[in-house]
Formats: C-alpha cells, structure tokens, sequence
C-alpha cells in the first residue's frame, strides 16, 4: 500500500473518530444506567426516530422523482434546477427554520392559508419536525439517487421502450429495481442527517418534550446545566444511529 | 438565530484576533485587543460601553463574543482567553468563579425584570400573567435550563399561574423572534428584549416579574491577557457612565 495514501487515510480516520473517543473518555460511566432509564431520555430518542423515519420516507416519496426528473428529462435551467436542489445543504439550518416559518409559519405564504381552510398549523407541531428534517435532508437522497441514475446503463431502459412499455412501466420494473442500491443509500445518508437535525427544527418546531424535542435539542438543552447528561445523551443517539446504520448498509447496499 | 451567526462569527473574529495578539507580543501598548464574553442580552448596550472604551483608550480594540452565558462560561473553563465575563445569572457566573478563574468576586452591576411580549397592538388582549393561562393561546417560553426560563417558572409559581408553553426555546432572543414573527401570542422575555426589538414587539409589565429579577454579575479573569484593561472596563460598566446605557437600554441599576 502506498504510503502517500495510507497516511492521510489514517489521520483522516483519527480526526472523525478521536472527538467520539472524547465523548467516552468524558462519559459518566457510573451514573449511566439510571440517566439512561429517565424518561425524557426515551422520549426523545422515540421521537427522534419516528420523525426521522418520517422523514426519509417524506424524502423518498419526493427526491426519487426530483433525481429521475434531474437525470433522465433535459429541460432548459436544468442545471439551476440542480443547483437549487442543493440549497439546503449551504443553508445555515437555523436560517432554514426562518425560511420554513415564513412560508409555512402562521402569518407565512401557504400557512396562512393551510390555518383558514383546513385549520392546520405546523409550527410547534411534531409535523412540523418532520418537516424540517425533510427540509435539511432530502439533497443528500436526491444527489446519490440521481448520481446512480447517471451511473445506470440507459440500454436497458431503451430496451424496454422498444418492447413496448410506457415510460411509468420501465420507470417501475426497470429503472427502480437497477438503482435500488442507490436509493437505499441515499435513503440511510438522508436518515442520518434528519436525526441529527437541530437548527431547522429547533426553528421551525420549537422544543417541547414529547412532542419536539428531539434528542440533538435535549442534547442542546442538557448542556446548559448538565454537560455530563448532554454526553450520555450523544453516546445513546450515537450508539442507536451506528447500530442501525451498520446493520441496514450490510443488508441493503451490496458493495461491488 | 442571528446570535448564533454573530456568535460563530465572534469565535472567529476572536481567534484571529487571538492569532495577531501572539504575534506582537501582546505587550506592544499601540495595539492591543481587550476580550469580553457577554450575555446575549447585552448585546446592544456593551457594543455602545466597548466603543467608549476604545474612544478612551487609543489603540485598543475591544472584542465581544456575545452568546448563551452558559455555552460561554463553559468557554471559559475550558480555557478560552478572555478578559472579562459578563453573566445574565449567578448561577451561569458560577462555574467559573469557583474555579476560581476571576480576578475578583463578581459583582452586580445590573438587573433585568421579565415582561410579556406581545404583538403590536396586543390582539390577544393580555394584561397580566394569568391571562396566559386556560386560553387557546400560543405561548412560548424559555426552557427552564436557560435563565430567562428558570425566572419565568418563578414568576408563574408566586403567580400561581399554569401556562403550558407550545415551546421551550434555548434563549431569549428565540422567545422574541417566534413572538415578533407571530407564531406565538405572547412569550416571556426581558424587559430589554422588547426595547430592543424598538415596535415589532410590545412588552405588557406584570407585578410577579419583581419576585423573579435576574442579577447580571460581571468579573475581569484571573488570566486576563490584559489584566490592566480588564480591571478597567469593569470599572466603566459599574460607573455612572456605564449605568446610565444600561438603565437607557430597560436595564434596572443595582
């Protein structure tokens, strides 16, 4: 192995990894179990994997269009189109939140009109985390969707085409079932970066224990007061992330 | 928000500044840099005090990092070269003065009362505490972590008043823009919030806001890389100069 690889390789591990060894050299070990059993803690952490479950799926159901439309139909400003999508990765997240709240908030463009004819306020909503979360995280499932899109042979499609099916058919049996890979990573990066979520949806949703607060914002909160509380609460939401993410990127994202 | 923006903003500002400080030696009397960590609610009132310091003194520049007294007493502990901190609470000082990081005791040099904040016009009608309670309204707090929260339970308990928030915000100034955007009816904020905020906010005045006044204290740091300005602006900030911004700014003298 080359060693102009190698050595960078490591240094870039250590930077990722040390500041986790941090988190555990810190963690208050003795005191762990029963800071782990309160019921704040479960709350949050259910909360904060239902809503970025929600989320991902908000994403899916939304970015896998957005990355067929990006990769397989040319229109003019395409690449603007492209570039916008990626907005909310440059976005501060708090500055997401604002942006949320002035379109969807009570006084917003679409709120108000959400408020007088259906009754429905997202605001401080769990909703409204869901919300925030798909805000921040749908660029991640859009760019690795459409870059599979890309890296697809489009032979196959086309061979279809022929055959006789419509475009929706060869969207369905075709093209879905070749970039599948690609989804299901795209959907576990997206995943990731909703459960992380703090900016946006300590912006937009407010914090209320059960209903918003989600573990980076009792994280957050914790270390007002408590530091030791707020490190017991990473090594959970970290400890639950990687687990998960392991255990799905083995079974879904078959590495060549 | 824009706190935390100004917030990472000041870190960096501070570690340039910190970076040219070691290059001239800090001792070089023509440029020297004085650093001070403030409670995001001194923000407009110490900017002013830092001008008329630097006004005084020729040379120096003074540098804020203003943000959540807790994250930046926890700056302090962990080492952060700072001259002076000013708290929204004793118990937000605490930390570093028993480590015994500040020259001196801490002293108060002001006091900041609570009011509801409501917007313009007061639609939702509130006149007291107790009017934020029982109704269909959207109340926003501070979470009972951060100080503006912990003086809000306070004054709703002497109240006997039961407000269940749709939030609890990390800060103040969260409080004021979720009022000032209207997504909230009324939220619980200082009384310099809302004169800051100049008429996108109105501030009604409740008795139970004297049981649940905030002492803001102020130190110059045991390691203070300018020890002498440090005492110094300490001292502007207690002197009648320095009372008369604060009180102007809805600060009470204390």
């Amino acid at each position: 192995m080359p060693w102009v690889l190698v050595l960078p390789a490591v240094l870039g591990l250590a930077f990722l990894v040390l500041p986790l060894a941090g988190l555990l050299i810190r963690a208050p070990w003795s005191t762990l179990g029963t800071r782990l059993g309160e019921p704040q803690v479960l709350e949050a952490l259910r909360l904060s994997l239902v809503t970025s479950t929600l989320a991902t799926a908000l994403c899916l159901v939304l970015g896998v269009p957005l990355a067929w439309v990006l990769a397989r139909t040319g229109f003019p400003g395409r690449g603007l189109v492209r570039a916008l999508v990626t907005v909310p990765l440059v976005l501060p997240p708090v500055v997401g939140g604002v942006a949320l709240l002035l379109v969807l908030g009570r006084r917003g463009i679409v709120g108000r009109w959400l408020e007088s004819a259906f009754g429905v306020s997202l605001p401080f909503t769990t909703a409204g985390v869901v919300l925030a979360e798909a805000f921040v995280a749908m660029p991640f499932l859009v760019i690795s969707v459409e870059g599979a899109l890309r890296g697809a042979d489009p032979r196959y499609e086309e061979a279809a085409a022929t055959l006789g099916a419509s475009r929706w058919t060869i969207f369905r049996r075709v093209t879905l079932p070749m970039v599948a890979p690609g989804i299901a990573a795209g959907a576990i990066l997206c995943w990731a970066r909703a459960l992380g979520e703090f900016g946006a949806t300590i912006t937009f949703a407010g914090n209320f224990p059960g209903r918003t607060q989600t573990m980076p914002l009792a994280v957050y909160l914790a270390l007002e007061t408590d530091p030791e509380a707020a490190i017991v609460l990473s090594l959970v939401l970290l400890t639950v992330s990687v687990v998960i993410l392991a255990a799905l990127r083995d079974r879904w994202v078959s590495t060549p | 928000m824009v706190r935390h923006l100004t917030a990472v903003l000041a870190a960096i500002t501070l570690a340039l500044g910190a970076a040219g400080c070691g290059d001239t030696g800090g001792d070089d009397p023509a440029d020297r840099t004085l650093t001070v960590f403030a409670a995001a609610s001194l923000t407009e009132t110490f900017t002013e005090l830092g001008k008329t310091f630097e006004k005084a003194h020729p040379g120096v520049r003074v540098r804020f990092s203003f943000g959540g007294s807790s994250t930046l007493a926890q700056q302090i502990v962990q080492g952060a070269p700072v001259d002076v901190f000013a708290a929204a609470s004793p118990a937000t000082m605490r930390p570093v003065s028993d480590e015994r990081l500040t020259a001196d005791a801490p002293r108060t040099f002001a006091r900041n009362r609570l009011v509801i904040a409501v917007p313009p016009g007061d639609p939702a009608k509130i006149r007291t505490l107790r009017d934020l309670a029982g109704r269909e309204l959207k109340v926003v707090l501070c979470a009972p972590q951060v100080p503006c929260g912990a003086a809000a339970e306070k004054a709703l308990d002497v109240a006997g008043v039961k407000v269940t928030p749709v939030s609890q915000e990390q800060d103040v100034k969260a409080v004021l823009t979720k009022v000032r955007l209207g997504e909230a009816d009324a939220g619980l904020v200082y009384r310099t919030d809302v004169r800051a905020a100049g008429g996108q906010v109105e501030g009604v005045e409740f008795p139970e806001s004297a049981e649940a006044i905030n002492d803001y204290p102020i130190a110059a740091l045991a390691k203070a890389p300018q020890p002498g300005l440090a005492g110094e602006f300490v001292d502007l900030v207690l002197s009648a100069q320095g009372r008369a911004v604060l009180t102007r700014a809805g600060f009470e003298s204390a």
